[in-house]
């Protein structure tokens, strides 16, 4: 079970606490209805699915009950850092090494 | 007497203190502190089972954790029967029985012993070969025979009726195994004061300080100094220590599942304890100290009864006071078997002769056994195990050829060397790391923030595993805690030491032979299986796993995966390290179900929620269904009604009177702020703004996408404030999505969101009678239709207490909600219920309530709607802001796919027969005369029969439905067509004229 730190509760809780929401950074039109197909299907339906760095939505579901975004590997399943909703997206991320090197 | 292998002055357990035990019907007697393994050797007793797949005879391997081969059905009573226990782990109690596995009629004479003969037939990978044609007799012959040959074991018939119990747990430090180095190192960091948890498998510490007698610490014998600290450490209050505990898996970020054995050892467990428990630890360092576990030599029938592993015999010797045999021949390819002869021949057990495939060793072990007047020969191999129940002799011939000694003996006790157990390590992710020179795997990278000490790291003899793990514990005390504390570390005054042995198989059972040289006893897996698998073109280790089924036993293949490794390498012709080591999961021992799943069964399974009105509908003698975690009254059956009746009347009722019914399950939010009506505007398809505070409006929820998500009432109780309902079962959705809305997409809007589902109970009063059965009991809301017009909500007090009273209809007879505060639904209800029965109200259930929405036509999402249902499929265009410039779905809605023509729209069905009542979900046709496959045009999502209309009635949703109207199509059904007349959603009162009657 993971540990995830979350950006209001200042804290790092359990995983069953939280739930995924999903992609981060998908804005919302302003102007939902003027939308075009083409715009509507990147919106609704493009997901990006990498190997390696995700952003993602989670919610302190069992917590603060807030949304907030995260950065994780997917490949190590590791939690690079998480922020506030609202908060551009990172430029810089913090270095992780997957390894902890032997004593 | 406890066993005649028994002996006087061996061993630590206290004579005095009998078992008595039964295994297949025979009973013994064992010594409290006993293992049955150790128990059944005392008895002389090698013989405990039947291999899996050739049904050879086979013994005790081992005297732990590893134990691939003394698997025996433990039982207690008819629903205590627990099916692979390792004898070598089950600690006697007195009346313990057990059962050998996998034999009959009996254990000494097996009929499934044929296919040993026949294992020609049965090499590696037969399944895939054997079982290819006739396709059919797969299904028919093969996997039935093979399910029913297969498989260890009997598993249990009854429901399990122990309870088991689990716990979550921090530490600083987390100590995986009891042994020297645990020890140390959960003192080091005990001393500072962090908090530590130390577990292990035993049900007493010590490691291998349990046979070792060679070993002192601190001016004590290791054992003693092994009790010594473990006193010292359960009396510190930071310490916890868990014996019987197995560290099965290891998760991310240091979380490590542990089950601790709490009753199974116990003759006569009380009913309040647990059978096992569940602990769930997160720590801020790990330190494991797993130990190593003893390789068996792979030679010609190895798994006779009676051949064991060298350090298991000691174990048995110096702890149990066990001699395994009175003759015992000892076969190895390291030091640390020379111990185990040394100890038996001290106790007076005769050792015919030790075999060493090693050319020119040394050392003090050697000097001794000789000394003792033990034969040794070395760089000669054991080629052949002779007997079959029980090990009678050894052939021994020199490893590179020469002439045959055959040597008599009833035990052979052998060492290939120790595989270091790295199994949590890598389950942690970490990388192991191939030592040439040892030929060990031992932990290289790390991946999380743990530490391996002593065996588990390769690290050899007792002054370097203390050295490193007392290190060790005090560096995870001061990374996890910053605490340190002034260095007490035990003083190792004499010590074991050895490494090395050799991997793969020995000779006799090299590449030109054909005997039986067990690598995996569990899956019966030959060294000669596993050359054939890679000359059947298996390359990587892991296919080699998976045709010969080498390691997959629910041993893991503690003791094999190494062979099996080095077999394979040396036909491919590659090194060790190039063919990789096949991947440790979790769990590292069985794990029982019971203890995943401890409390959360039956009832506690999940939440069961009742609402305040329950107990009422309980004492009426309601029948109640499930809707999602909820109990709802489905109908109230009086004087031995069936349901049919009972719905039947209570709809009469409600049209004729009037009915009482719970709705308390609604999802209930409050939307408040001086934002909440712009807010509502996003969220819902309706318009709000205009919407006036005392009135009500249906409110339609979209996603994104455009189809509908949730519906219900909603009332306006003031400018700023809404009182919002949901479906039973879209409560918490619904209010995710408008929180996710909220705080990421509209956080500019000053709005708060409030779950009152729980707060208020609601009651609904239905039908012509309704508002004469609530106004006596009102204060200060004018009951009129003036003042309270159909869609309405106003606040007042109802029985003196506080209520949101709605007007609303979800039967198309005036009707009212009564929303009061929970604590007073049921007081309310029975006072509404006692003005109802003035009037012959009845009490109604949800079969009532679906039965008379479905006579106005109204939907219920999720029913009627599938998650691909536009409000225009519904007929619910109506309810759609056409002004609005914005809501959540306003654009999925519009996208063409959910535009064009031919769209499944929700209509009505009439069956021609009256009385023929669709089935839910059946799907229907346009001509019920063509070829199956039929094209399907639709399907049925509700039907009932209506005692209202004296007719079935159904809603469906029928491609391009509206324009079929009294158009004829059919349903087809096992019993033949039905057909059907598409209509109009409303079968009742059609005007609605009946809401204000």
């Amino acid at each position: 079970m993971l540990l995830i730190r979350c950006p209001y509760c200042e804290e790092e809780r359990p995983e069953l606490e939280f739930r995924n929401a999903g992609e981060a950074h998908i804005a919302r039109s302003a102007n939902m209805a003027g939308e075009s197909d083409d715009d509507f299907e990147k919106f609704f339906f493009i997901r990006s699915n990498p190997k390696g760095i995700i952003y993602e939505r989670w919610r302190h579901m069992h917590g603060c009950a807030r949304f907030f975004n995260a950065v994780r590997d997917t490949v190590t399943d590791k939690f690079i850092m998480t922020y506030r909703a609202g908060e551009p997206k990172p430029s810089k991320l913090p270095i992780i090494s997957n390894e902890v090197v032997a004593k | 007497m406890s066993g005649a292998f028994r002996i006087p002055g061996a061993g630590r357990l206290k004579q005095a203190k009998t078992a008595r035990f039964n295994f297949d019907g025979q009973s013994y007697t064992g010594i409290e502190g006993d293992t049955l393994a150790s128990a059944l050797l005392a008895n002389g007793v090698h013989l405990v089972g039947r291999s899996f797949k050739y049904h050879r005879p086979r013994g005790i391997l081992s005297a732990g954790a590893e134990e691939p081969n003394a698997l025996v059905e433990i039982k207690r009573d008819a629903a205590r029967k627990t099916p692979n226990v390792r004898a070598t782990v089950q600690e006697l109690y007195d009346g313990l029985e057990a059962q050998s596995q996998n034999r009959w009629p009996s254990l000494s004479f097996d009929v499934g012993a044929v296919n040993d003969i026949a294992s020609p037939l049965f090499s590696a990978g037969f399944y895939y070969k054997t079982f290819m044609w006739p396709k059919a007799a797969w299904k028919s012959l093969y996997e039935p025979k093979i399910r029913a040959a297969a498989g260890l074991g009997i598993s249990p018939d009854k429901p399990d009726p122990d309870h088991y119990s689990s716990r979550y747990a921090h530490c600083d430090v987390l100590v995986l195994g009891g042994g020297a180095a645990g020890i140390a190192a959960a003192l080091a960091a005990a001393e500072t004061g962090v908090r530590v948890i130390l577990a292990d498998e035993q049900a007493e510490f010590g490691g291998s300080l349990r046979f070792e007698t060679g070993a002192g610490i601190d001016g004590q014998y290791g054992f003693a100094w092994a009790q010594a600290a473990i006193a010292r450490l359960q009396g510190m209050d930071n310490v916890r220590v868990l014996p019987r505990t197995t560290a099965f898996g290891y998760y991310a970020q240091n979380f490590v599942g542990l089950v601790e054995r709490v009753s199974d050892h116990l003759s006569a467990p009380g009913h309040d304890l647990p059978r096992e428990r569940l602990w769930q630890v997160r720590a801020k360092r790990v330190v494991l100290a797993s130990g190593a576990i003893e390789r068996h030599m792979v030679f010609a029938d190895n798994d006779r009864p009676g051949i064991m592993l060298a350090g298991s015999a000691r174990t048995y010797l110096n702890h149990y006071g066990v001699a395994v045999g009175k003759n015992v021949g000892v076969y190895t390819a390291n030091d640390s078997a020379y111990a185990a002869a040394i100890d038996l021949k001290k106790a007076g057990v005769n050792v015919a002769a030790i075999v060493d495939l090693r050319d020119h060793p040394t050392g003090p072990v050697i000097d001794e056994a000789r000394a003792l007047g033990i034969e040794v020969n070395f760089g000669r191999a054991v080629i052949r195990a002779g007997g079959k129940l029980r090990v009678s002799s050894m052939t021994v011939q020199p490893k590179n050829g020469g002439g045959e000694r055959t040597i008599p003996v009833d035990a052979i006790l052998m060492s290939a060397g120790w595989t270091p157990s790295v199994h949590l390590f890598s389950q942690s992710r970490g990388k192991v790391a191939f030592n040439d020179e040892t030929k060990r795997f031992v932990p290289g990278t790390y991946a999380q923030d743990c530490v391996s000490v002593g065996a588990c790291n390769g690290t050899d003899g007792l002054s370097a595993t203390i050295d490193e793990a007392y290190a060790a514990g005090e560096k995870a005390a001061k990374d996890a805690a910053a605490k340190t504390a002034k260095s007490n570390k035990p003083k190792v005054d004499a010590s074991e030491s050895w490494s090395r042995g050799m991997l793969g198989a020995a000779p006799g059972a090299g590449p030109d032979t054909t005997v039986k040289a067990f690598v995996d006893f569990q899956n019966d897996v030959t060294a000669k299986d596993i050359r054939q698998a890679v000359h059947e073109g298996m390359r990587s280790i892991e296919h080699v796993k998976r045709f010969t089924t080498n390691g997959m036993a629910t041993d893991q293949g503690k003791t094999s995966n190494m062979h099996g490794l080095a077999i394979a390498a040396e036909v491919l012709g590659k090194p060790i390290p190039e063919v990789g080591l096949t991947t440790f999961r979790a769990p590292y021992t069985p794990v029982t179900f019971g203890a995943i799943v401890s409390h959360a069964r039956g009832p506690l399974f999940d939440p069961t929620r009742k609402t305040a009105i329950h107990p009422w509908g309980e004492a009426q003698g309601a029948v109640f269904e499930d809707v999602g975690q909820w109990k709802r009254a489905w109908y109230f059956p009086k004087g031995g009604e069936d349901m049919h009746a009972a719905v039947d009347r209570e709809c009469v009722a409600v049209r004729k009177t009037a009915g009482l019914f719970d709705a308390s399950t609604l999802g209930k939010i409050e939307v408040v702020g001086p934002d909440a009506a712009k807010f509502m505007e996003l969220l819902y398809t309706n318009p709000w703004e205009k919407l006036e505070p005392g009135r009500c409006r249906y409110g339609i929820m979209l996603r994104e996408d455009g189809f509908i998500y949730d519906d219900g009432v909603v009332g306006r109780l003031a400018p700023d404030r809404f009182h919002v309902t949901t479906t039973t079962g879209g409560a918490p959705r619904v209010m995710n999505h408008m929180e996710d809305y909220l705080q990421t997409e509209f956080p500019q809007l000053n709005v708060w969101l409030t779950s009152i589902t729980e707060q208020w109970a609601v009651i609904a009063v239905q039908g012509p009678k309704s508002r004469d059965i609530i106004a006596p009991l009102v204060e200060g809301i004018d009951m009129s239709d003036e003042a309270l017009p159909h869609m309405s909500v106003r606040e007042g007090k109802i029985c003196g207490v506080p209520t949101r009273l709605f007007r609303m209809s979800f039967t198309g007879e005036r009707g009212f909600e009564v929303n009061v505060p929970a604590d007073y639904g049921q007081a309310v209800w029975e006072a509404l219920w006692a003005e109802g029965q003035k009037h012959g109200a009845a009490a109604y259930g949800t079969e009532a309530m679906h039965v008379l929405r479905a006579e106005k036509g109204y939907i219920i999402v999720g029913q009627d709607t599938d998650g691909t249902v536009t409000p225009n499929d519904a007929a619910l265009d109506w309810a759609v802001g056409k002004k609005k410039a914005d809501f959540v779905g306003i654009r999925g809605m519009a996208r063409p796919d959910l535009v064009a023509k031919g769209r499944k729209q929700l209509v009505g069905l009439k069956t021609k027969d009256p009385k023929v009542v669709l089935e839910e979900g059946a799907q229907i046709v346009e001509d019920p005369k063509q070829a199956i496959p039929m094209k399907m045009i639709g399907h049925v999502t509700s039907s009932y029969w209506s005692e209202n209309c004296g007719r079935s009635i159904a809603l469906a949703l029928v491609a391009g439905g509206r324009d079929r109207m009294g158009d004829t199509l059919y349903v087809p059904m096992p019993n033949g067509v039905i057909e059907v007349e598409v209509s109009g959603m409303v079968f009742f009162d059609e005007t609605g004229g009946r809401l204000n009657g």
